[in-house]
């Protein structure tokens, strides 16, 4: 038991850090946001194929770096913490963790190895328009051949509409809960499907609603098995909720950094105004939620790799992901909106980032599952609902 | 970045758990589960000798002190197994995670062949004298004097003032000072840290009864009370340094045993929840699982500062935890009586004798006092985290 970062794991940050502020930054970032695609091209050529962020933590059997969870978690803290815009997490963080949970090992391959070798940018499609975890807008209807028909819609898709594959999550007709569910990896461009961004609040992460018109799926493009999805992924979207954690980690870091220092710059009644109190503990509280998340994050990224080695159990991972999303929601967001009120007017501004921290701070917290949602699943992992023993104990 | 434990040390947990239940359900049965400050004294004392005897006391000390050289992952299995097993709270506390520790570190030679064995022993019981009534948060304005004298036995130091909330002095041979031994100093300059003995002429104990109705902390005069010249830890005039030291070690291993102690009361609280049907509750519920979090982050939190080493400035997570602990339990207190509800408020026996999780609600309005308050906490986090400005002083 070491839960300290090993040499090695230092250097990936350290390399992390310098990729982002070569190819991030506030200028590059407003570049990106005047544009349409929602990422650089060039900036993601050079994370995906030269660097090879997108296959470092993939399976060898993908061709990809063998690493682990702890080091996507790096990676992607550290593109959070500037608000690095890229189909990173949605491709390497989401799309790739649902194919290790859901397509056995032989089939996930042919999957992983175009994302892990930079050329595939790929999404997931997991819920209705109202966003809610669980609410699944695609009905997937087998057609005896080994493939079906999907119909209905899905929305709230990380760069649904420039992916090069969707994994679309979808059950059959009048089904509920896991059952019924099937993973369909849809590539871009299939006939009757049709992809339209979202005009979003965020603007640094691009959504896109999917509609799907009498898609016909051939059997190649069932992830696993018919209807046998439920289970396999809900515990593929909770090793996403670690790398997205370590996203919202990231970017409450960044927005904390970026208070601090103005506050110890900006002068107000002759004294900087990190000088004050009422702003020192401020930041102070912020800090000790952002450790907090550090904390969480990084025990879930270690759990998720238990997990993945038998060594950990699925409820442990369920339990890691929900405390992780529940700590780095509310530290992003707590630092989001203390980065706009310590800055006083310049923050409210349309030109400073504080706003671009808090709106994406916002959008974050609830994208699959807000806060609340989250205990809920703690709380009946801890037991709350299970039948009370005979003779049950408790205070009078 | 790794979790979990290797075959050893699982055997090793095994050793610890088959001890502890053996003594538990024998010789020790009455003192299972006892978490009072002050309850059961003579055979919670009789337990610290026995956890001596079996070198349990102290097993991260070296071996010739009476500890074992446990590794960390040893000492983090002890402290489960411990709180597991229901093991009562330690007596010995203060000498074993503060003054031995300390002497340990700071001491000489002939200070640790002649303290830490008694301390690992349980023969030697410690207390700590650092607040006076003017020295609380602001300790180093401590007024407590000291002066070497020359005696027919050699020299001696002799000490005039008053300490205050000094935790468990009554049942203590030795208490740990810090005083100013140069006249005219201010500040922490010119402060000394002694080693006195409890049991002599010049020392006089009053106890102080608490908000609990409990007598566990008390005042304590020095009157012309007497120590040697070599028990003085560090150099005459250094003890500030100590001081800050001993502090530090409140974020050590013993964290461990304390997290096990909040568990319990957790898991009552749980317990009464479900029992009075308010389990059900969704407001309850989210609190509830929000305390369970903020456990689980105590625990990687923990385990992080324990991974990190001990050289160089305190990381954040280690200047964050004592704030978050504090304000966790707090919280957890509240909660507790909004399960209860107004049953909450009778009390079980006379004289002023609460069940436990009452009595913990009263109890943990301390926590986010002693060492160091929460907003002094908030000025270390700001100054020495986030290099904000110092607090300007009224009187320098």
């Amino acid at each position: 038991m070491q839960f300290a970062f090993t040499p090695e794991q230092e250097m990936i940050r350290e390399a992390a850090r310098e990729f982002v502020a070569g190819h991030g930054g506030a200028d590059r970032l407003r570049a990106v946001l005047a544009g349409s695609r929602g990422y650089d091209p060039g900036a993601w050529q050079a994370l995906a194929v030269e660097l090879g962020w997108t296959g470092l933590a993939m399976p060898e059997s993908a061709d990809g770096g063998g690493l682990g969870a702890v080091e996507l978690a790096i990676l992607l803290e550290e593109t959070g913490r500037r608000l690095f815009m890229s189909p990173f997490f949605a491709t390497s963080g989401l799309a790739a963790a649902l194919l290790r949970e859901c397509a056995p090992p032989g089939q996930q391959e042919r999957w992983l190895r175009p994302i892990a070798a930079g050329e595939c940018i790929a999404t997931a499609a997991l819920s209705d328009d109202s966003g809610q975890p669980g609410a699944i807008g695609a009905r997937f209807t087998p057609d005896g051949s080994g493939g079906g028909r999907l119909e209905g819609h899905a929305s709230f898709v990380l760069y649904g509409d420039i992916a090069d594959l969707v994994l679309v999550a979808a059950r059959a007709a009048g089904s509920q809960d896991e059952e019924a569910i099937t993973l369909i990896a849809l590539p871009r461009d299939t006939s009757g499907s049709t992809a339209k961004r979202l005009l979003t609040m965020d603007q640094t992460r691009p959504y896109a609603r999917l509609v799907f018109d009498g898609v016909r799926v051939g059997a190649g493009a069932i992830v696993g098995a018919i209807g046998q999805a439920g289970a396999a992924l809900a515990r593929g979207v909770q090793v996403a909720q670690v790398a997205f954690a370590a996203e919202q980690l990231g970017g409450a870091f960044g927005a904390l950094e970026m208070t601090v220092e103005y506050s110890r710059q900006r002068v107000q009644f002759g004294r900087v105004i990190g000088s004050f109190q009422a702003i020192k503990h401020q930041l102070a509280d912020l800090l000790v939620a952002c450790e907090a998340a550090k904390s969480a994050v990084y025990y879930a990224a270690c759990t998720v790799d238990e997990y993945r080695a038998g060594t950990a159990s699925a409820r442990d991972l369920a339990e890691a992901a929900a405390l992780a999303r529940c700590c780095c929601s509310e530290a992003f967001m707590q630092c989001g909106a203390h980065a706009i009120q310590l800055h006083g007017g310049i923050g409210f501004t349309w030109e400073h980032e504080a706003q671009l921290y808090f709106k994406r701070a916002r959008s974050a917290m609830t994208y699959l599952g807000a806060p609340d949602w989250h205990r809920e699943q703690i709380a009946r992992l801890i037991g709350l609902d299970d039948p009370l023993p005979a003779t049950a104990g408790g205070t009078r | 970045m790794k979790l979990g434990f290797t075959l050893a040390e699982e055997a090793f947990r095994h050793e610890c758990a088959a001890w502890l239940e053996e003594q538990l359900s024998g010789p020790f049965r009455a003192i299972r589960g006892v978490t009072g400050l002050v309850a059961c004294v003579e055979q919670r004392l009789e337990w610290e000798r026995a956890l001596g005897r079996a070198r349990w006391s102290v097993i991260g000390w070296p071996a010739r002190y009476g500890g074992r050289d446990a590794s960390l992952a040893e000492q983090v299995i002890f402290a489960e197994e411990y709180a597991r097993a229901g093991a009562p709270g330690r007596m010995g506390h203060l000498g074993v995670e503060l003054a031995g520790p300390t002497i340990l570190q700071f001491g000489t030679d002939a200070q640790r062949e002649r303290f830490l064995p008694k301390i690992a022993a349980g023969e030697e019981f410690w207390c700590q004298g650092y607040s006076e009534p003017n020295a609380g948060s602001d300790l180093a304005s401590v007024r407590t004097r000291a002066r070497l004298e020359h005696g027919p036995d050699g020299d001696e130091w002799v000490i005039d003032g008053q300490k205050t909330w000094t935790s468990l002095a009554q049942f203590a041979q030795w208490i740990f000072v810090v005083c100013r031994s140069e006249e005219g100093s201010r500040g922490p300059a010119g402060l000394s840290y002694l080693l006195v003995p409890m049991q002599q002429k010049g020392v006089t104990i009053r106890p102080i009864r608490q908000i609990t109705g409990e007598e566990e902390f008390n005042e304590i005069f020095f009157d012309g009370a007497r120590t040697r010249a070599g028990y003085c830890v560090g150099r005459p005039g250094d003890g500030w340094k100590v001081a800050m030291g001993t502090l530090a070690f409140e974020r050590g291993v013993s964290t461990l045993a304390q997290q096990m102690r909040f568990r319990n009361e957790f898991d009552q609280l749980v317990a009464a929840a479900r029992a009075n049907g308010t389990a059900r509750d969704p407001l309850i519920r989210q609190r509830i699982a929000e305390a369970w979090i903020g456990l689980r982050i105590m625990r990687y939190s923990a385990l992080r500062m324990l991974s990190g080493g001990r050289e160089g400035a305190l990381p954040p997570e280690a200047l964050t935890y004592k704030i978050y602990w504090a304000s966790w339990r707090r919280r957890l207190g509240e909660l507790a009586m909004d399960v209860l509800g107004p049953a909450g408020e009778i009390a079980r026996a006379e004289p002023y004798e609460f069940d436990d999780l009452p009595r913990m609600f009263l109890a943990s309005r301390s926590d986010t006092i002693y060492a160091g308050t929460n907003e002094i906490q908030r000025n270390i986090i700001a100054e020495r985290a986030l290099g904000l400005p110092r607090e300007p002083r009224g009187d320098r």
